[in-house]
């Protein structure tokens, strides 16, 4: 690229850089859609996001106005719903979700981080067979284990038991944690790691001074894309535990064969469930695409 | 970028020729310390449970017979082959998978083709996009289920009931959506979630098209068509390709959906391989069978994941080589 642009008269290259730089940013020559596209666009979000919309709506409503028909979007407002779930004990199944998310996620962590460093910054010879094997974990589907875990789980006495579940997303995770941390790290410039080698700096100096500033932005999306991971997983959780360790999803889905249907109350726990998730997911807007693409994409 | 990590290697194992072999092996370790951890835990928790599957499965093992565990060697890969709940399951699974995949990449192109244009709020409109995709699946197949698809007081039947009304009729139609329609009542509340998830991926490749070949088509006076169908789309092509199959071996392991839906019904019509494989697992209690439907699911995601891996390594050469 540089060659090329180097060859080339002095006006294209100007015009070149700006355009890199374009890439990153809006990019300035890109059409505006007109204003007939821009309703149908608008449109097609709304549709997208009336249920998530409905959702929230509902779960501020009395039972009385949720489950009406015609629908009553505009009935009297009240947090009833949300003080009726803690009363019902909802908090116990947070209290598991979070822990199993945020240990699992802090595990992934452990682990990825040092074997993304040897995938990227100090690469073990044939990296990219390790990457791959790695990846090709994930693309075994989990239902296959559950027979399996279920057997070891239940023989060692771990089942309903949180930190099954955590070892568990662990594992779940760690493929993709791996994925993403390498490709963070691979954006940290070898100039500099050596010029600080050369210099003498020892390991956790260059760690501390030249990686990390690089690769936090890193570790934050992966954190956080782990982490909605480990939240919302279910199949594991509604198999392997009973009332001690059961997580929010479970709770969802019990509260509805226990207690016949509340609507109102239903997309109150809904939402309530769904809220860290959403959170994190729009903290991490930009990178999501890169975690679930397994850093394929950026 | 792969040239310039070799080279501190080569100059760091070099020194003396006696020490030389020695030196190489310790510094090789010491390279592979900060991964092993890692690797050691993926094999023994993904890993040997699949052992362990491939050998309950060569196994007839009822846990409500306890006295008749023995190996049957291949005969419940047989039942696995002939028995009709079980090709009803590989079936509906395909039907499910293609067209929750294929609905959602095109959805999500169509989202992705407008997002990558500049317009009022589209920041916000791209934040309220990837919503569906972060509800809990769980909470996700409920609200479909019980807010929307409900015959009495779902959103839909109330909708419509409140166009019907409008327009001066008594009542709207009370469809009992789920019993009338199961399978694309289950694909539609999946197409939700993932058109997101593909409209993200796809507009990443847009934005990462060259600017200046699409500028030279504009000069060159190509309409929009053309240059889509010989410019955006080629260059779209592994895009759409990492789409569908990460969508694939993520669709084709779906449970919370039909769980929470459906539970596999009516009758049998959406019980896909997970649920049935759950079923037979947790429901008749029939391990051998369980694990000969797991190993047969593993075997086509291998077949999926082929060509997945492909796509990626294509992909991941290129950033490498960047």
């Amino acid at each position: 690229m540089t060659a090329h642009a180097a060859a080339a008269a002095p006006g294209t290259r100007i015009n070149k850089l700006i355009r890199r730089h374009d890439k990153h940013q809006d990019p300035a020559g890109a059409p505006r859609l007109s204003p007939l596209w821009t309703f149908v666009a608008w449109l097609a979000t709304l549709a997208f996001f009336a249920p998530v919309a409905w959702m929230v709506l509902t779960s501020f409503h009395q039972e009385a106005d949720a489950a009406t028909n015609p629908p009553t979007p505009f009935a009297p407002f009240t947090f009833d719903q949300y003080s009726l779930l803690f009363s019902r004990d909802i908090t116990p199944f947070l209290l598991n979700s979070a822990m199993s998310s945020v240990i699992s996620t802090l595990l992934v962590l452990a682990l990825a981080v040092p074997t993304a460093y040897a995938l990227s910054i100090k690469p073990v010879e044939k990296w990219t067979d390790v990457m791959f094997f790695f990846l090709s974990t994930k693309f075994l589907p989990a239902i296959a284990a559950l027979l399996p875990v279920y057997m070891i789980v239940k023989d060692v006495g771990m089942l309903d038991n949180v930190w099954t579940l955590i070892v568990l997303y662990t594992a779940m995770n760690l493929p993709i944690a791996v994925w993403m941390m390498r490709s963070f790290l691979a954006e940290v410039p070898k100039e500099i790691l050596e010029a600080a080698e050369m210099d003498g700096a020892n390991l956790l100096t260059v760690l501390w001074r030249v990686v990390a500033p690089i690769a936090m932005p890193g570790l934050a999306a992966t954190s956080l894309i782990c982490f909605i991971f480990s939240w919302n997983e279910f199949m594991f959780a509604v198999n392997l535990t009973a009332t001690q360790a059961s997580t929010a999803p479970v709770f969802l889905v019990g509260f509805i064969t226990n207690e016949g249907l509340f609507l109102a109350r239903l997309c109150a726990a809904a939402t309530l469930v769904s809220l860290p998730v959403l959170i994190a997911g729009f903290a991490a807007q930009d990178k999501l695409v890169r975690g679930l693409s397994l850093g394929a994409v950026k | 970028m792969t040239t310039l990590t070799e080279t501190p290697d080569k100059r760091r194992t070099q020194p003396r020729p006696g020490r030389r072999r020695r030196s190489t092996a310790v510094s090789k370790w010491r390279r592979r310390v900060p991964l092993l951890p890692a690797l050691v835990f993926t094999i023994v928790v993904t890993q040997l449970p699949f052992v362990a599957t491939l050998v309950i499965s060569t196994f007839q093992w009822n846990i409500l017979k306890p006295g008749d565990r023995h190996f049957t060697g291949l005969s419940n890969f047989k039942f696995v082959f002939t028995d009709e709940r079980l090709r009803a399951a590989v079936l509906n699974t395909v039907v499910l998978t293609a067209s929750v995949v294929l609905i959602s990449v095109v959805l999500g192109l169509g989202l992705a083709m407008l997002l990558d244009r500049k317009f009022v709020g589209r920041g916000l409109a791209r934040t309220l996009l990837i919503a569906p995709f972060l509800v809990m699946p769980v909470a996700a197949a409920l609200l479909w289920k019980h807010a929307i698809y409900n015959p009495d007081y779902g959103l839909l039947n109330g909708t419509l009931n409140a166009v019907y009304q409008l327009f001066g009729a008594d009542h709207g139609p009370t469809i009992d959506w789920i019993s009338s329609y199961p399978m694309p009542a289950v694909v539609i509340a999946l197409v939700w979630q993932w058109t997101p998830f593909m409209m993200l991926i796809l507009l990443a490749g847009l934005q990462a098209q060259p600017g200046d070949v699409l500028e030279a088509a504009r000069v060159d006076g190509a309409t929009a068509l053309a240059t889509f169908r010989f410019i955006t789309l080629p260059h779209l092509r592994q895009y759409l390709e990492l789409g569908i199959l990460l969508g694939t071996i993520y669709v084709v392991q779906t449970f919370d959906a039909v769980y929470t839906i459906t539970q596999g019904g009516p009758g049998k019509q959406t019980t896909n391989l997970p649920y049935e494989i759950y079923l037979t697992m947790f429901r008749k209690y029939e391990y051998g069978e369980a694990a000969a439907a797991g190993v047969v699911v593993v075997l086509g995601s291998i077949v999926i994941a082929t060509f997945a891996l492909r796509t990626i390594a294509s992909l991941f050469r290129e950033e490498v080589s960047r």
